[in-house]
């Protein structure tokens, strides 16, 4: 008795095993990629942010730069003012004013050109699209754009 | 005996479970491994971008190959009020015609640029058959970049094949009608004295891809079908199929059967180009429309052209010659190697394959039969290299592998048929389903075919999908040709009717300089509003301009008070946004329009007429961002005459003081 319920048993998991190592193959080609782009924070530096930048690469200089500043406000009113006031009160994302103070400058740009990567990975960051709920666009700032916003903010932050 | 019971339950639930892991899907007869043939899993791209005609929805469909997933629809001679195309202000101009705003088309060709006879990934052209037009497709955005119109035509079938480096994108009219300079108001039964036809030969400037009317062949009164250029020793030469030869102006389907033979005519445009430098083409007025997209200002213009070049060749003796063909050709194909000609008469049971350097031969030698109306009738057997017998019923049209071998559809016996060209042996043969009508061999036209799969477009779909009411989808089905059989390997249903496609390999599309974004730095619309700071309402008289920028996930302005019954409200909308796949829509309550889709960095306009007062909201359409539903706002509209001042905001709410005394009486 027990010796036919154990072979019909079998057989039931010898079917399914079959059919799981079926639909296992088909999965794990499917995701092959999707495997790798999951998120990892391991190696994530939460001070420098992940991207091109370091702060030895920056070189910020002590005094600020006005004419890089006036050209960051010029960038700022094109592709971030609709989200980012300059005060402190949140309109789509924060107010800029103290964010200097708070980010690193190697953090700050890097995350003004490759937002979607340390959104992913940043703790800070995800908490605050908790309460902003939306996703800062990546708005394709060139090296020279997101230096000089840089130091508008730099500029902003030092006005009383 | 319960514990049989359960055991025979157990043995029934294993039986099951073993019969639900074979395959339910009824194709098995297919084949075990076709499904994997076919399959390109989640997240993988095809091998293969396929450019299929739209018919008569007018527009161009892009598939992938082999998975038969549809990419995009892109508008190119019916509006789309999906992406607001021939809506928005700034494409209007692209449907205009010398008949005014012509809002639908009938597309049935496509035809990719090449250079050296090899498919170059820059752009795509397209025919409109009703209204006859031609139009370019930049393969960077995958948007119609221009349409021309074409004069002295009517019904623009044969067209829009091209030259091996795309000098040219020929199109022949399928109608004979008096030329647009006489007048047209003639007995139908004319048509041998007052009916013409027309070839033109659009040039296409290599750098910006625009086109122009270099000239247009004026040739007797016949049907032109189809087209192919000669390559590689052929270049210079273009072969026309034409019908009608019988001249018949009415009941064509027996009147223009009445001969064995028509012609397959061949033009020798290198000489027509000597021609033209010689000064012997005659300028005649003509009224065509000319319209360009301008990617920086985001707006087409349209320009009224009046005149174009024609050389007549029937005085011009040695531009064109006919071949006879069997039986109202219709496809007219030239292999890889420029060698050889296949014409397809829609009621042959024959295919005629006939011989460049034997044309050159009888030309050369003067083989010839007699004249059509001026131009020198070949000798068949003169130009003929050779039948093949008895291949099947209805041949339509001809691809070829590059490895010695075509493919001709049999659109009454609904097969594709391979056979060898060198000893016009029937290969292979498998069914389509149904009433085939045109083949694609991804490079299947060029010097370079790659020649791993065919595909077939078919007019008939019958039992093939779940029932849909009376009308039904057409289909494409692709074979696998990579081996010496000819194998079925995926059937899927296609958008309006399709008739002939290209495909090329995905790598030469994909890394072609693919724009993602518009730069806001480049945008030079007119009324583009450059950050939010820019964002304003102005009037001009009866017509309100709103400059108004969209980001995730808000307009600006997003309240607007002022309008006034009996305003035009023109609503510029420039999408701030400057990352990849992020379009925001507009729409607005009542506007006998459609939405716009406003891809970021671009600025496109509603116009919007309000008909009556009061509130009207207007929304984003394509879901942003987690706060889309709040992507909103209103405009106030006031009556005629109403004191309520132009005023804009966002982001200031109401104040219930303030309110007071604004309220319009």
């Amino acid at each position: 008795m027990n010796f036919k319920l154990s072979l019909l048993l079998l057989t039931f998991i010898v079917v399914l095993t079959a059919c799981e190592n079926k639909k296992d193959k088909i999965s794990k080609t499917v995701g092959g990629d999707a495997a790798s782009a999951t998120p990892t924070t391991e190696n994530y530096d939460p001070k420098r942010g992940e991207g091109k930048y370091t702060e030895a690469s920056l070189n910020l200089g002590a005094t600020i730069d006005d004419a890089m500043a006036e050209s960051g406000s010029k960038i700022q009113g094109v592709k971030c003012s609709s989200c980012h006031k300059l005060g402190t009160e949140k309109l789509v994302g924060p107010g800029w004013k103290g964010v200097t103070t708070r980010r690193t400058p190697s953090w700050i740009m890097n995350f003004i050109t490759n937002p979607d990567p340390m959104i992913n990975k940043d703790p800070e960051l995800q908490a605050q699209l908790e309460l902003c709920l939306v996703r800062m666009p990546n708005q394709n700032l060139t090296d020279d754009d997101a230096r000089h916003v840089l130091e508008f903010m730099r500029k902003n932050d030092a006005a009383k | 005996m319960k514990s049989k019971i359960f055991y025979g339950f157990l043995l029934l639930g294993a039986i099951n479970l073993i019969s639900s892991c074979k395959p339910k899907n009824p194709s098995t007869s297919l084949g075990a491994d076709v499904a994997s043939k076919a399959y390109v899993p989640p997240g993988k791209h095809d091998e293969y971008y396929n450019f299929v005609s739209g018919g008569f929805s007018g527009q161009m469909s892009v598939y992938g190959l082999p998975s038969g997933r549809l990419l995009r629809v892109v508008p190119v001679f019916s509006v789309d009020p999906e992406k607001g195309w021939g809506y928005s202000e700034e494409t209007k101009p692209m449907l205009t015609t010398s008949h005014g705003f012509v809002p639908w088309d009938d597309l049935h060709h496509t035809e990719l640029s090449q250079t050296n006879g090899e498919i170059n990934g820059k752009w795509i052209f397209a025919n409109a058959n009703n209204t006859p037009r031609l139009a370019r497709i930049d393969l960077k955005t995958f948007r119609t970049a221009e349409i021309i119109e074409l004069p002295n035509s009517g019904g623009n079938h044969s067209s829009p094949f091209g030259t091996e480096n795309s000098e040219y994108i020929v199109a022949g009219t399928r109608f004979s009608v008096p030329p647009d300079n006489v007048n047209g108001d003639v007995p139908i039964s004319s048509y041998k004295q007052n009916f013409k036809g027309h070839i033109s030969f659009v040039s296409v400037n290599q750098e910006s891809g625009e086109m122009n009317i270099a000239f247009q062949l004026k040739t007797p009164g016949v049907n032109f079908d189809l087209a192919r250029c000669g390559r590689a020793k052929s270049h210079g030469w273009f072969f026309f199929s034409c019908y009608n030869t019988e001249q018949a102006n009415t009941l064509l389907e027996v009147n223009a059967s009445q001969k064995d033979k028509d012609f397959i005519m061949a033009v020798n445009w290198k000489k027509a180009e000597e021609y033209l430098k010689a000064g012997k083409g005659q300028k005649v007025t003509a009224k065509y429309a000319h319209n360009v997209y301008d990617e920086k200002t985001h707006s087409a213009t349209s320009k009224m052209m009046n005149e174009v070049t024609v050389l007549d060749v029937s005085e011009l003796k040695d531009i064109c010659y006919m071949i006879p063909c069997p039986k109202s050709p219709h496809g007219c194909d030239v292999d890889p190697t420029g060698e050889y000609i296949v014409g397809s008469g829609k009621l042959a049971a024959l295919i005629p394959v006939f011989s460049f350097d034997k044309l050159q031969k009888a030309i050369a030698d003067k083989a010839y039969d007699g004249e059509y109306e001026g131009i020198p009738v070949v000798k068949y057997e003169a130009a003929l290299y050779g039948e093949v017998k008895k291949p099947g019923l209805g041949p339509l049209h001809t691809e070829f592998d590059g490895k010695g071998n075509a493919y001709t559809s049999f659109f009454v016996s609904s097969e594709v048929v391979k056979w060898n060209i060198k000893d016009l042996a029937v290969v292979d043969r498998v069914p389509t389903f149904y009433s085939v009508g045109h083949l694609c061999v991804p490079g299947g036209n060029t010097r370079k075919p790659s020649p791993k799969y065919l595909i077939a477009y078919n007019k008939i779909t019958k039992d093939r999908y779940l029932p849909t009411g009376p009308e039904l989808s057409q289909s494409a089905q692709l074979y696998d040709i990579s081996g010496d059989k000819m194998q079925m390997i995926l059937d899927f249903p296609t958008i309006g009717e399709p008739h002939y496609a290209q495909a090329a390999p995905a790598e030469l599309i994909k890394n072609n300089g693919q724009l993602k974004i518009f730069k806001i730095a480049d945008n030079s619309h007119p009324y583009v509003a450059k950050g939010e700071g820019e964002s304003k309402v102005v009037r001009e008289g009866n017509k309100v301009h709103v400059y108004m920028t969209s980001i995730r996930s808000h307009f600006s302005p997003d309240n607007i008070e002022g309008v006034r019954l009996g305003d035009e409200v023109y609503f510029h909308i420039t999408n701030l946004e400057q990352d990849w796949d992020v379009p925001h829509g507009f729409a607005v309550k009542g506007a006998n329009n459609a939405e716009l889709l406003i891809m970021p960095g671009e600025t496109t306009t509603l116009k919007w007429v309000p008909d009556r007062t009061g509130i009207f909201p207007m929304y984003c359409t394509d879901f942003c961002s987690a706060l889309h539903q709040e992507m909103q706002g209103y405009v106030r509209v006031s009556p005629a005459g109403s004191k309520t001042a132009l005023s804009f905001s966002v982001g200031k709410n109401s104040n219930p003081e303030e309110a007071k005394g604004t309220e319009s009486k």
